[in-house]
């Protein structure tokens, strides 16, 4: 186990293309770093440069206290698991797990006893002697998690492994690898588009986009505090609401105004009040996650602000019904409880907790408060 | 069986019936003819079965028949063949699972810069290296041998190869050597023990193409090797345009058969797994 640093680290393509513009990220021993973004954002390049797979252009990665910009994949004491799981065709699964240790010279006695220690932390032992194409994807999926563990590396890196995987299979293996993770204390780098992957499975997570780390944090203040619009739109599902509103002065507070086909209110925020004020008068992009607009009953909080509202369209999840309204002429979702929700068409009132609500700069997209 | 017989289809059995046949008369009237006596061949009708199968004509082709002024028949240029075909289509295939393998799984700069000039060398005519090709014979000392023609091949098959072997390992996931490498495995280890073992169908594509064209090629034969080292293939020119008198088209005959014998054998030995081979793409790991 060790801890991994990266400083400032480029990757530029020969044909002049940047890759990844600057990355710094540094977990401590036995942590579970997510990076995530959307499709070519630099996330499985940056895994491959940790894996020593492809070069670093500038700056340092560091594994332990070890610089290893310049060591070749087997010496920098890492294992990986792959979307596509990478088994050897050829090979059994027993061969498969051992191929690593042979090559590294392992005597056979001990070669024998990782293989059975793994096998049965796995439940694979009666799966030794098939070869790939004679499994499922979910089991090729734990051999390939086999073999990464078999060689008891200082850092584990996973790329997108579960994605390959059907929905309900992929919630088990999330626990799994969650409990591995608990169980082992390792380091694991874990990359994924899934933001629910992200946010389940990582002590820290890095939200990537263009090249560049757009957030850095823990999961829940990732969640809470989103740096920038990208970031509040890519972390939770259903998503985000971006409203787009006016700032306004109404008595001592500040707030936003939000309409819908009945009328507007101001919506007071309780943000810092100097750094509203400048906005006053401005078009903002008034970001608030579905679970705080809500029924009575599930805010279950006196003195926020309530607004009847007209319903588009509901969508029952089972534990939460997802209310559509269309304030400031966007669609909005309101997370709201089963037997409170009204029908399409009706109005309901709906309540607004903004002590969490974020604004965002429209020019900029950066967060304002 | 006839029950599904529609017009349609009835149309498309009787075509390729036909087709079949035009195909396999040649070997028939080959065949018969090289087991006729030649008054049968003489009198009788082309279509005709041999009124009296005899096998004379076939020792003689193999042993007795006239290839310019030595009559030794076809046995002593068999070998050279056998010789000159197999270390040629060893080595080419190999090299070209080598090269293959390195410009599909470790580019460097310049490698498709590489793999398109051996693509260019796949449609060189024979006849434009054959001057050049006869200079550096000369200068290796190797003109006129079967080592000579056998270099000959392996420089103009490894093309070829490269561009079977190429194609094969593309589809293979580089996530696998990306997985050997950590697992610290190096080029030859990740080569032998993970691509090699399911090589199998394309080595099988590579040695039926291989063997058929380094077997049947004449030109390169023709003017490579003289006298002691030629290639079955101009041993049968020469039977077949030596004349003392009568012409002896049973032994012609069974001569062209025991030089297209291999390559017929290879077909009907790894025939099968040619169509697989080539129709096999995607290793699903």
């Amino acid at each position: 186990m060790a801890a991994l640093s990266i400083n400032n680290v480029c990757k530029t393509y020969a044909n002049g293309t940047d890759v990844l513009k600057g990355i710094n990220i540094a977990i401590g021993d036995g942590e579970f770093l997510i990076l995530v973004g959307p499709s070519g954002c630099g996330k499985s390049t940056l895994l491959n440069m940790i894996a020593g797979l492809d070069d670093i252009s500038s700056g340092d990665i560091a594994i332990g206290n070890k610089r290893v910009n310049e060591l070749s994949p087997k010496d920098r004491d890492i294992a990986m698991v792959f979307q596509s799981y990478a088994l050897y065709p050829s090979m059994t699964v027993r061969e498969n797990i051992s191929f690593g240790l042979e090559i590294r010279k392992t005597p056979r006695a001990e070669i024998d006893a990782t293989v059975k220690r793994v096998a049965e932390m796995l439940q694979i032992t009666h799966l030794l002697e098939r070869k790939p194409g004679q499994m499922s994807g979910g089991q090729r999926q734990r051999v390939a998690m086999g073999r990464a563990l078999a060689r008891n590396p200082a850092i584990f890196l996973f790329d997108e492994p579960l994605s390959n995987l059907d929905a309900k299979l992929r919630v088990e293996m999330r626990t799994e690898i969650k409990l591995m993770h608990q169980r082992l204390k390792s380091t694991i780098v874990y990359v994924t588009h899934d933001q629910i992957e992200a946010m389940t499975l990582g002590d820290k997570i890095a939200v990537m986009k263009d090249g560049i780390v757009q957030q850095f944090g823990s999961p829940q203040d990732i969640y809470d505090n989103p740096a920038n619009l990208f970031v509040a739109g890519f972390i939770g599902s259903p998503s985000m609401n971006f409203i787009p509103a006016t700032v306004v002065q109404s008595g001592s507070d500040i707030g936003v105004k939000i309409c819908d086909d009945n009328g507007c209110v101001v919506l007071p925020l309780p943000h810092d009040k100097a750094k509203l004020a400048a906005f006053v008068g401005k078009e903002v992009i008034f970001g608030i996650r579905p679970e705080q607009i809500t029924d009575a009953r599930t805010a279950h909080r006196d003195g926020l602000p309530v607004m009847a509202c007209h319903i588009d369209v509901i969508e029952p999840t089972g534990p939460d019904t997802l209310v559509f309204v269309s304030l400031n002429n966007t669609k909005v979702c309101c997370r709201t409880h089963p037997t409170e929700a009204k029908y399409p068409g009706e109005s309901m009132e709906l309540v607004f907790d903004v002590s969490k609500a974020v604004l965002f700069d429209p020019a900029t997209e950066a967060r304002i408060v | 069986m006839f029950k599904n017989l529609t017009v349609g289809r009835a149309l498309v059995y009787a075509a390729l019936l036909l087709m079949a046949i035009y195909y396999l008369l040649p070997l028939y009237v080959m065949l018969t003819t090289s087991f006729k006596s030649l008054d049968d061949i003489r009198e009788g009708n082309m279509l005709a079965l041999p009124q009296l199968w005899q096998g004379g004509a076939w020792s003689k082709a193999w042993a007795e028949a006239c290839t310019g002024v030595e009559c030794n028949g076809m046995q002593g240029f068999f070998w050279n063949s056998i010789k000159m075909t197999l270390p040629a289509v060893a080595i080419s295939t190999l090299l070209g699972a080598v090269n293959g393998y390195v410009v599909s799984m470790w580019r460097f700069k310049g490698s498709d810069a590489l793999f398109t000039m051996l693509l260019v060398g796949c449609f060189i005519p024979f006849q434009v290296v054959l001057l050049p090709m006869a200079q550096l014979l000369g200068l290796l000392g190797l003109a006129n041998t079967t080592a000579g023609l056998v270099l000959v091949h392996v420089v103009y098959g490894t093309a070829f190869t490269t561009l079977f072997f190429r194609n094969f390992y593309i589809t293979v996931p580089d996530e696998l050597v990306k997985a050997a490498r950590i697992d610290g495995a190096g080029f030859w280890t990740i080569f032998l023990r993970i691509l090699l073992p399911i090589s199998g169908p394309i080595f099988v594509v590579c040695i039926i193409w291989q063997f058929t064209q380094i077997w049947n090629d004449f030109l390169f034969g023709v003017v490579f090797a003289a006298g002691e080292s030629q290639p079955i293939t101009v041993a049968l020119n020469n039977l077949v345009n030596t004349s003392t008198g009568v012409k002896e088209y049973n032994v012609d005959m069974a001569a062209a058969i025991i030089a297209a014998l291999p390559t017929l054998f290879v077909y009907m030995v790894a025939g099968r797994y040619f169509v697989r081979g080539l129709t096999a793409g995607a290793v699903k790991g």
